[in-house]
């Protein structure tokens, strides 16, 4: 996004939709109307699915095996009658969610901030073996570890328990914020920390007044990935826990489909509700994905 | 962590200021404090169950999980002589090299569009991440609805342009099945890689491309001369992320057919998530080969990018 201020290049074409906001300076470019085209029907078409998921949310039971593109009236009934369900019990599927999502990201803070403050700012014996075995982890998915996630945690007497969503979330999302904090932190100048001591703020003054808040973007990109990732989580889910209510949303929503007559309203229903705050939160970060994945590529 | 920094922090004085960052203090302590925790939950949660699913795929177990012994290796020796496993992986590598190929090639093409200046590329680009947002699982029962033979909106769309006479069962059976999960899953990947290469293409200053085009080369040719070279290291992380993402998708294939119809549509990690409900020492079995070819892949990975740096 930078380069949108040093490229003198092609200006905004005058059509009604762009005028109001795009200062007119050159006049319109065959090329740029094409490329502008091109990029808002494949934008709306990476929405369609998601808006089919609405409008089938919104159709009234009797209308669901219709073909039509739209039902002759919305109803909302849905929205309102999927949390009342006993089976799957989705308010009790959208608490463990959002439970498990929160405390796996604080989880994931507590723990991935000081190892890369520290491995940002000191180059220590075992440093490149730590960063070795953090990218090796962000290589491993938790859909090759299940049956060992499954054994191990039995052994622990954990499974079917919240405990043991949050620290797999935790841990399989660990690797990459302590890259993307890793990466932020060390490009923050020493010498502001080291001049906050100076002046008298003593070293863990200077890091809780001076670095933490200047890394504070690259926090809030971690924390924001953790979360959706947490929050989309579905293998482990499905895998660990049993009990109906002690099951994610993912895996609640997945277990309509097995149902006798899928309630494809209630379903999706469940499933708008589940995916708006992530891109709400997504489209908070839009901006950090690029500078946050480049940080993580150039290590 | 903040009780022995605060301890430290009590002695400012000893290491004393000419002695480099590195070696400041605690020199003792050095780092354990603050990365004990991370190895300590990436060891309990990523490298000991590796360790279980070892010693599991060599027992054998009730499905109760309770063990009755030692397996040798029968386990592995059922796995592979299992009617489906050679069709299992096939599909398995074709899945994984179609997927990632083309999710590739599509981001190459949709990162060159999304970084041109455009009016509304902020939102455009917005609408793009919706896929990488919304769970993978949401989005393939989304198609899998959508492809429903009696009410899918797929099936009544290439009806009425005529690319089809009458709606088909498409996820019914594996010939059809597959190249719409294929198309699924590259349609959950784009989001991801093409940001990626965007944030590849931002790291490229725009007076190479200039000077090129000065040098009298089309744009095309600049960009295949000038800005492919260059994107390689964001292309390579693409590619690599990709490759482990796709080869154990789970959500794609499990939202749309469960792997099935009779393990037609399933790849490895799908196999292996059945067989835990037969033989829970087979599944481990399944998992110990699937987590090798992970492991030959980082391995890879590790080998191509040491090999990208010293070039640099």
């Amino acid at each position: 996004m930078a380069e949108v201020a040093v490229k003198p290049g092609p200006a905004p074409e005058t059509n009604r939709a762009a005028a109001p906001r795009a200062p007119r300076r050159t006049p319109v470019r065959a090329r740029t109307l094409v490329i502008t085209v091109v990029a808002w029907v494949l934008a709306v078409l990476f929405l369609l699915p998601y808006l089919e998921m609405v409008v089938t949310a919104l159709r009234p039971s009797g209308q669901l095996r219709d073909n039509t593109f739209l039902p002759t009236h919305f109803d909302w009934s849905a929205f309102t009658g999927v949390w009342k369900l006993d089976s799957p019990p989705l308010a009790s599927n959208l608490e463990v969610t959002l439970i498990v999502a929160a405390v796996a990201t604080v989880l994931v803070l507590l723990v991935a901030l000081p190892a890369a403050y520290y491995t940002a700012r000191h180059r220590y014996r075992g440093r490149r073996a730590f960063l070795l075995l953090v990218l090796v982890t962000q290589m491993f998915q938790p859909a090759s570890l299940v049956v060992g996630l499954y054994r191990e945690f039995s052994d622990f007497g954990l499974l079917d328990t919240i405990w043991v969503l949050i620290l797999v979330n935790a841990a399989f999302n660990l690797a990459f914020a302590i890259w993307i904090l890793t990466a932020y932190i060390g490009s923050i100048p020493v010498e502001l920390e080291e001049a906050a001591q100076i002046d008298g703020t003593g070293r863990l003054g200077a890091l809780f007044r001076v670095t933490l808040p200047l890394a504070m973007p690259g926090v809030v990109t971690a924390m924001i990935f953790t979360f959706i990732s947490a929050w989309n989580e579905f293998i482990m889910g499905l895998t660990l826990t049993t009990t109906p209510s002690h099951q994610p949303l993912t895996v609640g929503i997945d277990s309509f489909i097995g149902a006798y007559g899928v309630a494809w309203n209630q379903l999706f229903a469940g499933s708008v509700i589940a995916i708006i705050p992530v891109i709400v939160l997504f489209a908070f970060i839009e901006r950090r994905v690029v500078s946050g994945l480049t940080a993580g590529s150039v290590k | 962590m903040s009780l022995k920094s605060a301890a430290a922090d009590a002695r400012p004085s000893r290491a004393g200021a000419e002695t480099p960052p590195g070696r400041r203090r605690r020199i003792r302590l050095g780092p354990l404090p603050w990365i004990l925790p991370a190895v300590a939950l990436i060891a309990v949660v990523v490298i000991w169950p590796v360790a279980t699913m070892v010693e599991t795929s060599f027992q054998r177990l009730g499905l109760d999980g309770y063990v009755r012994g030692s397996a040798g290796w029968s386990n592995y020796d059922n796995l592979f002589h299992e009617s489906v496993f050679g069709h299992v992986l096939i599909w398995t590598v074709i899945w994984t090299v179609s997927v990632v190929a083309l999710t590739m090639l599509i981001s190459l093409g949709l990162a060159a569009l999304f970084n041109q200046r455009f009016p509304g590329r902020r939102v455009a680009r917005w609408a793009l991440i919706a896929p990488w947002a919304a769970s993978v699982l949401m989005t393939a029962i989304g198609f899998r609805w959508m492809l429903n033979q009696t009410s899918g909106v797929l099936n009544r769309v290439m009806v009425d342009l005529g690319l089809i006479h009458s709606p088909e069962d498409w996820l019914g059976k594996p010939s059809t099945a597959w190249p719409w999960m294929i198309f699924v899953a590259i349609f959950v990947s784009l989001p991801f890689t093409t940001y990626t290469l965007l944030a590849g293409l931002q790291t490229i200053p725009a007076d190479v491309h200039e000077a090129a085009k000065i040098d009298g080369a089309g744009n095309f040719q600049a960009y295949l001369r000038i800005t492919l070279p260059l994107l390689r290291p964001a292309f390579l992380v693409g590619l690599v992320i990709n490759l482990i993402n796709v080869f154990n998708s789970f959500p794609v294939i499990w939202g749309m057919t469960e792997g099935g119809p009779n393990y037609g549509t399933a790849t490895t990690t799908v196999f292996m998530y059945g067989l835990k409900s037969t033989s829970i020492g087979e599944s481990a079995a399944m998992s110990v080969v699937n987590f090798v070819l992970v492991v030959l892949m980082v391995l890879v990975f590790l080998k191509v990018s040491r090999w990208n740096a010293e070039e640099d």
